[in-house]
């Protein structure tokens, strides 16, 4: 059996990594969608904190000798930590600026960051070892599925259903969502909404963090692993539209899919392919698959 | 009233009031929006502010709230200076405040909306009995906040802040864009938040219906309070009130 | 307006005329180029309130198209420019078209994002060379007569076409043309209502735009006789960015300066231990931390009122730069 030529195992097995990179894409993107409701700030440096969770993951591993597991837990809480403090020391004074200067803070901080890295690290790959229950596959018959990153996409998977429920089912969420609309309004009813803004940075770096542990064993941990990738996750961010967070999570896992398709049908627009869904967007819907304001 | 009149035994002093402003500025970055108010609102009283569109009004409000950044002179809740406080500790000395066109979050249902605000103090309404009093909103429990229809968000805004157990409400044109029949509701809704014992900050453009609530009414002016009188002289300043409204 | 820079714009022309008493003229011909870039990439950015993240996508462009036409097609200089200037402005219209339909982040998220779809475009392209770049660029006769093998020659040429080409961005700012754009950067519903189609001024703005940071990738190109992807990466979008910001956003003249701080700093970065992004990460966070207004803007303000003012986040002054464009 073929499907356009193509054996369906072929396919499957592109969906399946395209699932993979949309892991990312859906966990960075929904990452950023946070701290843009709270803080309408578009945080270029997602792209280096994603990189700090996957070099914190491998200094857990090589430094401290503990396992994954380990590193799956004290990576996004280190960067969240980190995320805290950029908050508080530069976010928080230019709230009142134009929106544009937030993208530029944040991009000189990226540019920091990952030079910082580079100087600290140079620019050769850190190994990372899968862990050892992860090794090995699991045929599911139809397609055979690597072990880990079977484990990636359920994991990606899982948190962002937990992000989803926190923020829309939870009082905490109904906070953050309230803030998001009419932060004046929140602080007359006596939340903190200084604190509410540097959470939502908080929580949105430890997504880019774990995304960055879960990328380890996956891809070359080096110091600009994150740069490339975070601008194509304003492509997905841009194709979504900032509207809603479920928005961000489909439109993320939506586009690894895409992508990964377009590696079986035409390869070489593979690396593009989600620019070109994004000018299709524009040209189709400008607000986005899920956005509301024009 | 003379202090000598008051019987008085021992050195008891005067209760302060609920809240009491003096002097009040605020600018909204380069523009001065209030030219030093003063107002004070007594336990269990309600204080009426009338006046044209842009006289500071909702100014005066959001000012005391604290969420307008810039802003001078005193500012003091049951006695205590809060004019460097930020707004959200404000709120948690009593206030409650019911804004202007209701801020009903869309993102929240009716019932995420009514329970949004943290309780603040002791004695508060329960979810039931607010459900009991409004029992339409209990019907639209589950349906977007801004899906309801602006009576029901009217008493929704309302219902929210009783919730949290603020005494000293803010109501910011609660009658404003409502049908004549809604606007009789929320009369009685103020009514009855009057034998409560609530007191009330109450800024209207509704002159008949301010006249029916208030104790006592100041009329606003370009940033400035041009006069006080209470409820009893309310006839005798419907003249120059005509006038400062503009009707 | 107009005589308040013809003093600074004639001392600096006579500053670059005697400049390569003091420098190389390569490096002066790098400044040059970066200025134009710069001043191509403000005029989005200071006169519609366009920020782009994506300008290195027709810098590299020009780089590529004049690489193209000097080495493969031995067109004369002045037509390889003509050349890039055309393929970056066709460029700048297809992707300001996308663009100008979003504004604020969102036109600076999507220029990024088709900037670095015309990046991967390059990097598989097979004329471009992929890492090595289009090399053996013979610049040959400008106008059939300046020999631009001759360093002096080549300074002196590139010197020439950039100050035509700011007279005549200059000229375009003072047109009603740039009137009508900063009516609508100011008041966008409000210059529908006058009947003008804003979507329209701005795509022609950004097209004008790209072709002159074509340009400024054409000389560049011409003068180092290469070609890269370094010049389509969206860290030389950002560079370019940070060039404006340095030198003032909302001045004629702070592009300029910013180039050449720029430009000045990267030359002696060069032999430092840190890398480079470390130090202009740290100089975009300064600027916009503790500097917006950059060097031209500061100067700006410190001639106007000689006392300068306390600066208080509520100062009507502050309060003008709280906002990316006066």
């Amino acid at each position: 059996m073929e499907i356009f030529g193509f054996p369906p195992q072929l396919i499957l097995g592109q969906v399946l990594i395209g699932l993979i990179n949309g892991s990312f894409y859906a966990l960075l993107s929904l990452g950023l969608a946070i701290i843009f409701g709270l803080l309408r700030v578009i945080n270029f440096a997602h792209g280096a904190l994603y990189m700090m969770g996957a070099f914190a993951a491998w200094m857990t591993q090589a430094w401290l000798g503990l396992n994954f597991w380990a590193a799956l837990v004290i990576a996004p809480l280190a960067v969240g930590l980190f995320g805290l403090v950029v908050e508080r020391a530069f976010l928080r004074s230019i709230y009142h600026l134009d929106h544009l200067y937030g993208l530029l803070l944040t991009f000189g901080i990226a540019l920091l960051i990952e030079g910082m890295y580079r100087y600290w690290f140079g620019a050769a790959g850190k190994p990372f070892t899968t862990p050892d229950v992860f090794r090995g596959i699991w045929d599911l018959g139809f397609v055979i599925v690597p072990k880990y990153r079977g484990f990636v996409v359920l994991a990606s998977l899982v948190t962002c259903l937990a992000v989803w429920l926190l923020i829309e089912r939870t009082r905490l969420g109904s906070y953050l969502r309230a803030a998001t609309e009419n932060p004046d309004l929140v602080s007359c009813f006596g939340i903190n909404v200084s604190l509410l803004t540097a959470s939502a940075y908080v929580l949105g770096a430890a997504l880019a963090g774990l995304s960055g542990v879960l990328a380890a064993p996956i891809y070359q941990v080096t110091p600009l692993m994150g740069t490339n990738l975070i601008i194509v996750v304003f492509a997905v961010v841009v194709t979504g539209g900032m509207g809603s967070l479920s928005g961000a999570i489909i439109t993320g896992y939506g586009m690894g899919v895409i992508e990964g398709l377009t590696k079986v049908f035409y390869p070489a627009a593979s690396s593009v392919v989600i620019f070109v869904v994004m000018a299709l967007m524009l040209l189709l819907r400008p607000a986005g698959l899920f956005g509301k304001e024009a | 009233m003379p202090k000598s009149a008051v019987p008085t035994w021992g050195e008891r002093p005067m209760p302060d009031p609920v809240l009491s402003v003096t002097d009040l500025h605020a600018w909204y970055g380069e523009s001065h929006v209030l030219h030093g108010v003063t107002l004070d609102l007594k336990e269990g009283e309600t204080l009426a502010i009338l006046g044209r569109n842009g006289a500071g009004k909702t100014s005066t409000l959001r000012a005391i709230m604290g969420v307008i950044p810039r802003r001078s002179g005193s500012v003091k809740i049951h006695g205590r200076e809060t004019i460097r406080q930020k707004s959200h500790a404000i709120a948690r000395l009593g206030l409650a405040y019911v804004p202007e066109e209701r801020g009903i979050f869309a993102s929240l249902t009716a019932q995420e909306n009514l329970l949004l605000p943290p309780v603040i103090s002791p004695g508060g309404l329960a979810i039931e009995e607010i459900y009991e009093l409004f029992p339409n909103l209990a019907e639209r429990r589950n349906s977007p906040g801004t899906r309801l229809s602006g009576g029901e968000q009217q008493m929704l805004a309302i219902a929210r802040v009783l919730r949290a157990g603020g005494r000293t409400i803010f109501l910011d044109e609660p009658t404003e864009g409502l049908a004549p029949v809604i606007v009789e509701r929320i009369a009685e809704v103020v009514a009855m938040l009057k034998t409560r014992g609530y007191s009330m900050l109450l800024v209207e453009q509704n002159l008949a219906f301010a006249q029916a609530v208030a104790d006592r009414t100041c009329v606003m002016e370009h940033g400035h309070i041009i006069e006080t009188f209470t409820a009893a002289d309310a006839d005798s300043h419907a003249a120059s009130l005509q006038n400062h409204l503009g009707v | 307006m107009l005589r308040s820079h013809v003093l600074p714009v004639l001392a600096l022309l006579v500053l670059l005329c005697i400049a390569p008493l003091v420098f190389y003229p390569i490096f002066l011909i790098k400044l040059l180029c970066f200025a134009l870039f710069a001043a191509a990439f403000h005029l989005l950015l200071g006169y519609v309130g366009l920020l782009s993240f994506g300008h290195a996508a027709f810098f590299g462009t020009g780089a590529y198209m004049c690489a193209q036409a000097l080495a493969r097609w031995n067109l004369a200089p002045e037509l390889a420019l003509l050349f890039a200037v055309a393929v970056s402005a066709a460029l700048g219209a297809v992707i300001g078209f996308l663009a100008v339909r979003r504004q604020g982040i969102y036109f600076a998220m999507i220029t990024l994002a088709l900037g670095q779809m015309v990046y991967f475009i390059y990097l598989q392209a097979p004329f471009t060379g992929g890492e090595d770049g289009i090399r053996g660029i013979t610049p040959g006769h400008f106008l059939g007569v300046v020999d631009l093998s001759n360093p002096l020659a080549l300074y002196f040429t590139v010197l020439a076409v950039t100050t035509l080409a700011f007279a005549l961005v200059w000229r375009i700012v003072q047109s009603p043309f740039g009137m009508i754009l900063e009516a609508i950067r100011e008041n966008e519903p409000r210059a529908i209502s006058l009947g003008y189609n804003p979507t329209l001024y701005k795509l022609a703005a950004f097209t004008f735009s790209a072709a002159l940071a074509g340009l400024a990738g054409g000389l560049k190109a011409m003068s180092f006789q290469i070609a890269t992807l370094v010049d389509v990466t969206w860290q030389m979008s950002g560079e370019v960015v940070l060039m404006t910001l340095v030198g003032g956003i909302g001045t004629f003249l702070g592009p300029v300066v910013g180039a050449f701080i720029i430009g000045g700093l990267e030359q002696y970065l060069a032999q430092s231990a840190l890398p480079a992004p470390v130090i202009l990460g740290a100089a975009f966070i300064l600027c916009v931390m503790l500097f917006r207004k950059g060097v031209a803007g500061t100067a700006k303000s410190l001639l106007q009122n000689r006392a300068p003012k306390r600066s208080t986040p509520d100062n009507p002054e502050t309060q003008a730069t709280n906002r990316i464009v006066k």
